[in-house]
């Protein structure tokens, strides 16, 4: 076979995170611009613009986590342990942030403390899963079958530089989603706010993507070898563009633009992530084809894959159209 | 105190109490869907203003559980590579699969047609809103089923080979799938969660109709929850059965630590209804026990010989003391809710349903045990395994991560102190709803006396109490 089977199902796997960024990105985000509403009522409102999505959306987090695991069962193996300590962390993150949607209706008393879960919880989720990727993207050690580093391998200024990259980002996701879903007050604050994360996250951006090609070679001819480097380098150029898109959008007022300028920002930056790591899943050693599951386990999912995700992406966009619009402040079923 | 504990049992442990606690919420939003389910499809049928309540006052109390279930779901989905790493490596091209195939075709859809369902009454039609509401019940469905074909092929493997990994390939998807305790194992799960979604829905009916026995949504949650439990409980002990006799033709390990059997009977084995399992000893101590019931039970024959755990070895031998203990739990509770059942269709008969206190104040009291009988079934079925990870195959010491004991005892702190706060404060949350009554009567449509506490003129007037969203 000219394209293995391994190679579809990385594209697959970099696809489910790829929409999990997308999708999670600015319910994240919006919960960690959570402490920036006014009062109790723009609180409800920024959290009532998400609560009928978000399930959905933390799914694909469980399909990127149980997809790796279906297909590339040791790249799973190594990566996990290898980041205990940061997945340990975002998960019990996610469980303080994914209550706090229910639970701050349920007492008055308790809500200060709950709409604090939820801010800590998505900013420290998002945190984690930064340092998780700037982990990934330094490289994990692997003898054998097995992780082989020390366990503050993860924690190093560039994953800490990449930490603060994705909470600058999901930020501006949560901001630009803000404009997008409520107006008036909230909605002007929020599109201030948006420029200023803009700033920050193409900043963060610039100085991730200096950093990278000098942590491995391999990296560095991928980018400034010729003539892959003309490919390559149409991301940063079109990485431009969005930016521009992001501020004029914003200037002038426009209510979707933005948000989706700063999803084409998080789209590119994740191309320039694959462009770096192709052929590893686990740079530097472990290629896509030494990771994959036997063919026997990538034929059996390959199958419902290919018929159950757009049915997904289907009743997922058509769940989105239901809600579509901006958030009646009075909605809710609590 | 934790670091005389070694990585595996720590490992062990983490795992026990995750999943312990997650099993919870799905078997109970397993039930609650296909309640919420049923009480729409009769809402749209009857337009029965009973139902639309109970409909609104269960779906607040599913999205808390459904909430939790998620949130602890996550963790599960990733324990298995953080801790179980070789376990992983090894039996992923099998499971991993599978586990995929519930991402896929269960999760989504729950989350997302939950939205809808949640929040879209007004948004969609009644048929869509219908939709969303049959899909949320689907998916909570294929979930279990896809799951359970996990586990099953854990306790009784086959339709794979073993390559010169080490790792469990797959060779024939249908026989993995519908390994041999599948299709025992997946009923007498699925009615457990009805059953135990029935006792709760029972129980705080029965707490409703205790306060006052002329509420129309009491009565109603009452009524369906006993006839619920009538059919079900009969069933579940059947289905019980029928899972025992698989486990004992295919782990007969384990049902020898369920019966508590450390000797063999060659001329036909006594049921032991209580004893303390001495391991060390390899003896039952104290034990009451009814001659040669068990192999009248087991095997349909007074004087049929039983092999007992001395024809296994030590080390292949699960923690007894866990598993006969567990088991007696929860066949104790699937009797006593056989009980429940018989009671309350005897009431029934004599037209006494709603006012019988004793039976209300029991079922109160029987509300919350459908969690302990599926936390012991699933002790049972989960300890009795041991030491095996994929029964008879992989050793549970040998499917570890290269873990510290120190990494995995602070995150098995962490995950404690976490959940007992965070699903501690749920169940209060939840507890706080129940309490309260479904609908607030309106005045002058009710039949009987007025209530003279609880209720406020605020509270009869108030429009969003019969209004859905």
């Amino acid at each position: 076979m000219i394209f293995e089977l391994s190679f579809i199902f990385a594209g697959i796997i970099a696809f489910s995170v790829l929409t999990y960024v997308v999708l999670d990105g600015f319910d994240l985000g919006l919960g960690i611009l959570f402490p920036l509403a006014r009062d109790h009522k723009e609180r409800g409102v920024m959290m009532n613009s998400v609560a009928p999505v978000w399930d959905g959306n933390e799914t694909w987090l469980v399909l990127g986590g149980g997809g790796l695991f279906a297909v590339f069962p040791l790249a799973y193996a190594v990566v996990m342990p290898a980041l205990y300590m940061p997945i340990i962390v975002m998960l019990l993150a996610l469980v303080f942030r994914g209550v706090g949607f229910e639970y701050r209706w349920r007492s008055e008393r308790w809500r200060p403390f709950w709409d604090m879960a939820f801010f800590g919880g998505s900013l420290v989720a998002t945190l984690m899963q930064g340092i998780s990727l700037g982990a990934l993207v330094q490289g994990i050690q692997v003898e054998g079958r097995a992780y082989a580093g020390g366990w503050w391998d993860w924690l190093s200024p560039f994953s800490i530089g990449t930490g603060i990259a994705l909470v600058l980002g999901y930020g501006l996701l949560g901001a630009t989603w803000l404009v997008m879903k409520t107006e008036g007050p909230l909605q002007a604050r929020m599109r201030g706010l948006a420029i200023w994360l803009g700033i920050g996250t193409l900043l963060a951006i610039g100085a991730v993507s200096l950093a990278t090609p000098f942590l491995h070679p391999q990296y560095l001819s991928r980018w400034f070898t010729f003539p892959a480097a003309w490919y390559s380098a149409a991301v940063p150029l079109l990485l431009l563009i969005a930016a521009f898109l992001l501020f004029t959008g914003l200037r002038r007022g426009k209510d979707i633009q933005p948000f989706l300028a700063a999803q084409s920002l998080f789209v590119l930056s994740f191309i320039g992530i694959g462009i770096s790591f192709y052929p590893y899943i686990v740079p530097p050693d472990l290629t896509i084809a030494a990771a994959a599951a036997p063919d026997e386990s990538l034929r059996f999912i390959l199958v419902g894959t290919v018929i159950l995700v757009p049915i997904i992406l289907g009743y997922t966009a058509y769940a989105y159209w239901v809600f579509r619009g901006k958030v009646d402040p009075n909605e809710g079923y609590h | 105190m934790l670091e005389s504990f070694s990585a595996e049992t720590l490992a062990r442990m983490q795992f026990a109490f995750t999943v312990s606690f997650h099993i919870i919420f799905p078997a109970f939003s397993i039930g609650l869907a296909s309640y919420l389910a049923v009480l729409n499809a009769l809402w749209l049928k009857t337009r029965d203003e009973t139902y639309l309540h109970l409909f609104t006052y269960w779906k607040k109390i599913f999205a808390m559980a459904f909430g939790m279930g998620v949130v602890s779901g996550i963790v599960m989905s990733y324990q298995f590579g953080t801790n179980w790493a070789v376990f992983s490596d090894k039996a992923g091209p099998v499971i991993g699969p599978l586990m995929g195939y519930e991402v896929l075709s269960a999760f989504f859809l729950e989350a997302g047609f939950l939205g809808i369902m949640l929040f879209g009454r007004n948004r969609v039609g009644d048929g869509l809103h219908m939709f969303a509401t049959a899909m949320v019940a689907a998916g909570t469905l294929f979930s279990a089923t896809w799951i359970i074909a996990v586990n099953s092929w854990m306790q009784t493997p086959q339709g794979h080979g073993i390559n010169e990994l080490g790792q469990f390939v797959p060779e024939d998807w249908m026989a993995i799938i519908f390994s041999p305790s599948f299709p025992y194992r997946l009923v007498h799960m699925v009615l457990a969660a009805y059953l135990t979604t029935a006792l709760v829905v029972g129980g705080v009916g029965a707490w409703h109709l205790l306060r006052d026995r002329l509420d129309p949504t009491a009565r109603r949650m009452f009524s369906m929850a006993m006839w619920m439990i009538l059919f079900v409980a009969p069933l579940q002990i059947f289905a019980g059965d029928q899972h025992g006799l698989n486990t004992l033709e295919h782990q007969p390990t384990k049902v020898m630590a369920m019966e508590g059997h450390f000797e063999s009977h060659p001329d036909g084995a006594p049921l032991i209804l209580f004893g303390w399992p001495d391991q060390e000893a390899q003896e039952m101590k104290y034990s009451v026990e009814i001659p040669k019931l068990s192999s009248l039970i087991l095997k349909h024959s007074w004087d049929a010989p039983l092999d007992g755990l001395d024809t296994v070895a030590r080390e292949d031998q699960p923690p007894v003391a866990i598993v006969f203990w567990s088991f007696r739990v929860m066949v104790g509770l699937g009797f006593c809710f056989l009980g429940l059942a018989i009671w309350s269709v005897t009431k029934r008969a004599m037209g006494r349903l709603y006012d019988s206190p004793w039976l209300q104040r029991v079922a109160v009291l029987l509300g919350p045990t459908g969690f302990i009988a599926v936390l012991a079934g699933w002790i049972t079925t989960e300890v009795g395994r041991q030491p095996f990870t994929v029964y008879g195959l992989l050793r549970t010491s040998d499917s570890l991560s290269p873990v510290q004991a120190p990494a995995v005892a602070a995150s098995l702190a962490g995950f404690a102190v976490v959940y007992f706060f965070v699903f501690g404060a749920g169940t209060i949350y939840i507890l706080a709803m129940m309490a309260k009554p479904a609908a607030t009567p309106r005045l002058g449509l009710r039949d009987g006396p007025i209530r003279t506490a609880g209720l406020t003129p605020a509270q009869q007037s108030n429009p969003d109490a019969l209004h859905d969203d």
